[in-house]
Formats: C-alpha cells, structure tokens, sequence
C-alpha cells in the first residue's frame, strides 16, 4: 500500500483554530479560517462553507468555492442565531442550563457571513424555504425558459433548483424583458444574454483566475446585460471554464452547442493529454464518440479548470483517418501473425542493434514494457522532446503528457532527444538494424525516410497515418488515451490514471496489451495480463514508483519525488 | 383427486336439444347486424385518444414543431426514437428557435405506441396518431425518417405559439431576436 503522505491530494491546511457551530442543530468544529481562493491568506471561515462541512447543502449561484465571494443571486440565504448575551457580555443561559440562543431578525447569505463561536444556523426553517422561492420567482421573471433548445437543460442550477426550492406555477404575467440571444462573446463562446442571471462568476474567473479583465455587467436593473469590453474579443486560453461554471445556459461552447443533450453522455474519469500539466478531465461519450472534455477538481493539479487548447483536442480520437488495420509490409494481416513475425525476428535480433523511439505521449506502463525490451537488447532509446510556449496558469510549456515517465522508466535520457541523433548515426553506419517507434513521426525528428529505407525492420506503432507509418514494415495501430487504461506522470511528478471512455477503431488494441505479448515472446518474461497487475508490477520494479498501487491511485493520483 | 362424475339424464342422452338450442342461437345472429369487418378491404375507425403511431407535426406557418430536444429519445422504453441534433450552427430556417432536428428516426419495429413522447413533447410535436397498421418489406422501410414522420403527421394547429410570440415581444422592445 502506499504511505498516505504519497496519495495526499491537498496540501495539509495550516492548523487553525476549531469553533464549534450547528447546522440544523447538529453541532460540528470548523475551522476558523479558510484559506482565501485567490491569495490562499486565511479569512474567515463562511457559514456555507461549515454547511458544506456538516454535509447540508444550500443553494447558490454566485458563490465558488474557488471564486472571490460576490454574494449577489441571495439564494443562499439561511436564518442564523448567536449565543445570547447578558448585560455583562456573559452568555445567558436558558433555564436548563443551555446556552440561550439569539436568533437573529434578518437572514443572511451564508456565502459572505463568517461564522461566530456557538453559532447556529437553520437552512431548512419556513422562513428559509420562503426566501428560497421568491429568490427564485424573482430571477425568472425576465427568464426565457428555453429549456428545450438551451444546451444546459440537464445540468442547469436554476432548473434543478426550481425543482427543489422553487414554485410550480408562475405568477407573472407581464411581457418579460428581451435580451440579446446569440452574442459572439469570442471565438469559442456564444452568450444568450436572455439567459444569464447576472451571477458574476464568469466575470470573476476571467478577472482573478484568468488575469483577463474581459467580461464586465453594463445597463441597469432588469435590463443588467453580460457583456464583453467593447472591441475586445474574450479569447483568452480559459474562456470555455466560464461555460462550465456558468450556473445557467447563458455561456455556452461554440464547439458542443448543439450537439448532444447531456444527459445521453458517459462520463469517464481521465487525464487531458495535451501537455504535461495533466489536467484532470471527465470525457463526455456516447455510442462511441467523444462529445466533450470537461475539467474534474483535483486540487493538486488543475483545481476545477482546464486550458481551451487542451479541452478542444480530441477530434483526433474519432478521426476517419485513424490506423485501424495490422500491416505487415502494405498487406493487411492478423495481430496473431504479427507478433509472431515480430517477435521471431527480435528473437535472433543481437544485442545493441535494435532502437526504440517510443513517445512521451504513451502510458507509463507502456513506456515500462518497451524498456524491458530495450534492456534485453541493450537497446538505445529515446522519445521526442514538445517544447512550446506554456503560460502562468495550466498550460505547460512541455507538450508531452508523460515526459516524467519516459525518463522515470528509463525510456528517455534526462535530455530528451539526446539520443535520437546518436540513433540517426548508427542507423546510417549500419549497426542499428531493427527500430521499434511508437507513437511518433521520426522523419520530423532527424531520422528521415533515407534512413528508414535502410532499416531490415522497422515496427511502428501509431493512431494516426504519418511518413513513419508508411514506410514501417509491421505496423500496429495503437489506441488513443480515451480507449485504454493507463497512467501518466505530469510535469510535476503526479502519477495519475486515466479510464476507458470509448472502444477502440477498428482492430485497434491498446499498446500495454500487445506490448505484454511482444514481452513474453521476446524475453520470456511473463508479466500481468491486466493494467492493475502491470501498473503494481511497474512500481515494484521502477524505483521511482515504488509503493505505488494502481488502487491507491484513485481519482486525483499520487505524488512520486522527480 | 378423483373427480365424480354425474350420469348423464335420458334428456341430455338424447343429444338433439341440444344441437337444436345451439343452432337457435346461430340463427339468431345470422340475422341480427353483422360485426365482424372484411379487414384489409374494410379498415376500423379508430376512436378519439387511440394511440396509434407516433408522427412529427408542422405549425401553422410551416416550421417543423420539433426543436431537436431529445426527450422523447431518452423517455421511450424501446429506445425507438434516433435524433440527429443540428449541431453548432444551428438550424438557420427556424429563425429565433435556433434549433430543429437535422434527422429524426423512428424504429416502427421497435415502437409500442406507448405515447410516452407524446407526454413528454415539450413543444407539441409529436403525436400519436390513427394509423395502428404499419407494413413493410424490409426492416429498413419500416424506420422512418423526418420527412416521412411529417408529411404524415401533417399540420397541427397551435393556439400558444410560443416562439413567434417571443419573437414578436422581442421585436417591440427593439432587440433583435
Ligand atoms: S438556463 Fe436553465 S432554466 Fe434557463 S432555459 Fe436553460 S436550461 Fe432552462
Ligand atoms: S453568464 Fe453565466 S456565469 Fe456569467 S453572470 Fe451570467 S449566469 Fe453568471
Ligand atoms: S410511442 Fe413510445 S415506443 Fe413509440 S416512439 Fe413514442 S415513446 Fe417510443
Ligand atoms: S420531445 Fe418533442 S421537441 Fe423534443 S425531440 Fe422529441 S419531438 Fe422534438
Ligand atoms: S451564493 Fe450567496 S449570494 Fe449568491
């Protein structure tokens, strides 16, 4: 089992002060300051973050955890009391011997009130149940109700809340307010102004999150409208985390709109892969085709946002152009013939005259299978360094999902890339016979077609067509993240795993898979036959990994030293 | 268990009342008003609120009432319904409704005439209509697409018009739809 300071997902909060608050007259201890979500000072502590401790949900539209409070929708509103007091500052008790309790006159939004010692708050009293629904009246009565053609429908805070809190009938009867419906807010989002209900949060991510003061509220009271600042497209690298915290279907994707209903999609946990940040993802699916990726909270990596570039790059995975036949040569075969070819010839390979260039882009127990081939032959190896221009906030500037764990399993050189023009040289001087690529297009990294002509064999594994694949003697078509299971290790060490969202194209199968085989045929050593049994077998045998389990993974990873 | 049984009387032994009790009542309905119905030549008329097979109507002005919302796919039992959402454009014809199916399926193979997507139509369009005889000659025939579903479901008078009036309450107060 690993040591829990390895799966520890949140750096342990500074030890504050306990006070003792009810909620609904259950007592617990919160602490008496939270950590600030833009500054991480201490503040104090909300009464709706100590309901969110005891487990008492209130509703709310404006509040974030992870957002500076604004408390403007009031739909958090509680009722609250605090401990009486004497004349003489002592607290006055009931005759009972309890502590007599105030209760306040006014209610208070739980989102912006701190909590007091010996607080108590009442979220489910007639009082609260009566805000809740003119809370909700109010907001609907300029409100479009385009619940049949609005893309939140299914996942939309006011209708769940409407349900939950709110009244049946409308009482309502005069012409509402008409809003702009299809503003193009930027070149990934489309408002309907009609639509939002003036929460503000987009406005906050984009200003304190993003550092882009883009999204600001003009015109007043009923006709308050969302607005980009004039003449400035809202196109930052995080513009589509505003749709996925916008609590309506005011802010919606260019890219989704339109294209499923959310409630047919599959969610599956899993991990971005388009840099080595590794944001946590939920992959949105149905019949086999990826809709959507949408940022999961994890707070050791990505909190609950991802990068536009990164949520956009999956189109790949449904290509019409993927790899979906076994190759030997340019005639379609079998995957039971190709190993055995493959394996026959690596079988009489000699030592040192087979390289491996397999990518930052495979698992990590894939990139461990390929170096246990390549310590049998002594092999050099290496995969493709995808230096880029990263930012401040996610994005990084390594573009490989899993450069950590090429170099943790001795697949690249602590320079990635170093060796490829050492792999070109030998190649062209002959001692190199076989090479085993995976996932890369080597005549773009200094091993052009010339080189691969000279090659007696060249085993290629990929997704997509490239000149490599062309040429390759045996190809194998792999799978994308979204069809295996595997791990990564991000930019900073995280180990994360990742789930199997669709089926494989074609004949297709995930590279672990037949990797395994290729290992057993090739070095007779017999491994496990499930991702779980590989992964521990991995972190006994990598020293990096060690203590590592696949279980003790779970959803937000583990951190290894790099 | 033995079961006892009674002799037969000298009047039931004779058999003849009998078959002469049965022939009265043969002869009675041969001359009382026929009920049975020369099906196909001859098709039943259903009663009002029959649910027969279910058809995509048109509005008064001609759009298709559907808006593409998929309920009616998610709630039918056999999952008969496929829906081809418009996708990021849009639906352009439908003006300020934005949205209509691109293709609309149904399995008749697969249907139970449950009505269920009927119920939960919001937007009326969607009915279960008279038509309880469905044939074909493949089973690819008897899955109908959007435009067989609306030359038979024809146009549906609709009193509310919801979307042309907040087109038009749009239009007063000077906001383009
Ligand atoms: S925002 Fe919610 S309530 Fe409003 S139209 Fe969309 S789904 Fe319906
Ligand atoms: S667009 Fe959405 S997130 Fe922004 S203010 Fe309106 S409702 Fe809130
Ligand atoms: S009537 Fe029932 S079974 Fe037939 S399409 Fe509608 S919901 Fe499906
Ligand atoms: S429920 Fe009605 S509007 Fe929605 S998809 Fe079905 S027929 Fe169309
Ligand atoms: S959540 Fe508290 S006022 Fe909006």
């Amino acid at each position: 089992m690993s040591s829990p300071a390895i799966t520890e997902t949140k750096p342990s909060p500074p030890t504050t002060e306990l006070m003792k608050v009810k909620v609904d007259g259950k007592e617990i201890a919160v602490p008496k300051t939270t950590p600030d979500p833009i500054t991480g000072k201490p503040v104090a502590t909300t009464m709706i973050q100590a309901c969110a401790l005891a487990k008492v949900d209130v509703p709310h539209y404006c509040y974030h955890p992870k957002l500076p409070v604004a408390g403007n929708c009031r739909m958090c509103l509680v009722e609250f009391g605090t401990p009486a007091l004497g004349p003489d500052r002592k607290p006055v008790t009931n005759p009972d011997g309890t502590v007599k309790i105030s209760k306040s006159p006014r209610p208070a939004i739980a989102c912006a009130t701190p909590i007091s010692p010996g607080m108590e708050i009442y979220t489910n009293t007639p009082g609260v149940k009566q805000m809740r629904e003119g809370v909700l009246e109010f907001l609907l009565i300029n409100h479009p109700l385009d619940c049949p053609i609005c893309d939140q429908a299914g996942e939309c805070k006011l209708q769940e809340y409407s349900v939950d809190y709110g009244q049946a009938t409308s009482r309502f009867v005069e012409p509402k307010v008409h809003k702009p419906k299809h503003v193009d807010l930027g070149p990934r989002i489309v408002l309907d102004d009609e639509r939002c209900i003036l929460c503000t949060r987009c406005i906050r991510f984009t200003r304190d999150i993003a550092g882009d003061d883009a999204l600001g509220i003009v015109n007043r009271g009923s006709y308050n409208t969302l607005s980009a600042y004039p003449g400035k497209a809202f196109d930052n690298n995080y513009t589509l985390n505003t749709v996925d915290i916008c609590p309506v279907g005011a802010l919606t994707s260019k890219d989704f709109r339109f294209k499923m209903r959310v409630w047919f999609l599959k969610e599956t946990k899993s991990v971005c892969t388009s840099c080595a940040t590794g944001c946590n993802i939920v992959i949105g699916s149905r019949e086999e085709k990826v809709y959507r990726y949408e940022p999961r909270e994890n707070d050791a990596v990505n909190a609950c946002w991802m990068c536009d570039y990164g949520r956009l790059n999956y189109k790949w995975i449904g290509s019409e152009n993927r790899l979906t036949e076994v190759r030997i040569g340019k005639s379609t075969s079998t995957w039971t013939a190709a190993l055995k070819e493959i394996s026959e010839k690596l079988g009489k390979a000699a030592p040192g005259s087979v390289a491996i260039v397999a990518s930052a882009r495979q698992t990590n127990e894939e990139l461990f299978l390929l170096s246990k081939l390549a310590q049998k032959f002594n092999a050099l190896t290496d995969s493709v360094p995808r230096m880029k221009e990263g930012d401040k906030l996610l994005l990084s500037a390594d573009r490989n999902p899993n450069s950590n764990g090429a170099k943790l399993t001795g697949i690249s050189p602590a320079q990635m890339g170093a060796n490829l023009p050492k792999i070109a040289d030998r190649i062209r001087s002959g001692s190199i016979k076989t090479l085993i690529v995976f996932g890369e297009d080597v005549t773009k990294h200094g091993i052009g077609t010339d080189l691969l002509g000279k090659l007696e064999t060249l085993i290629v594994s990929d997704i997509l067509p490239n000149p490599t694949t062309e040429l390759a003697h045996y190809l194998l078509p792999g799978c994308a993240h979204a069809e295996k299971r595997g791990s990564f290790t991000n930019g900073k060490g995280r180990v994360q795993r990742f789930m199997k969202a669709v089926e494989p194209k074609g004949e297709a199968r995930p590279e672990w898979e037949f990797l395994h085989e290729l290992v057993y045929q090739v070095t007779g050593q017999n491994g496990f036959a499930s991702i779980e049994g590989l992964f521990n077998q991995m972190a006994r045998e990598v020293p990096a990994f060690n203590g590592l389990t696949w279980a003790g993974l779970g959803d937000t990873g583990a951190s290894v030293p790099i | 268990m033995i079961v006892k049984r009674d002799k037969l009387t000298f009047w039931e032994r004779l058999y003849l009342p009998a078959i002469i009790g049965g022939f009265k009542v043969t002869l009675r309905h041969f001359f009382n008003k026929k009920v049975t119905m020369q099906y196909p030549e001859e098709k039943w008329v259903v009663p009002p609120g029959y649910r027969g097979a279910p058809y995509l109507v048109k509005d008064q002005a001609d759009r298709t009432k559907c808006v593409s919302c998929q309920l009616c796919e998610f709630v039918c039992p056999p999952k008969a319904i496929r829906i081809t959402p418009p996708g990021p454009q849009g639906s352009p014809e439908v003006g300020n409704v934005e949205k209509a199916p691109k293709e609309f399926e149904i399995n008749m193979l697969r249907c139970i005439f449950c009505g269920f997507c009927q119920e939960v139509c919001p937007e009326e369009a969607i009915f279960l209509m008279k038509d309880y005889s469905l044939t074909g000659t493949s089973r690819g025939e008897m899955i109908y697409n959007k435009e067989k579903l609306l030359s038979l479901g024809g146009v549906h008078q609709d009193k509310i018009q919801k979307w042309k009036h907040k087109a038009e309450e749009a239009k007063e107060q000077g906001v383009a739809p």
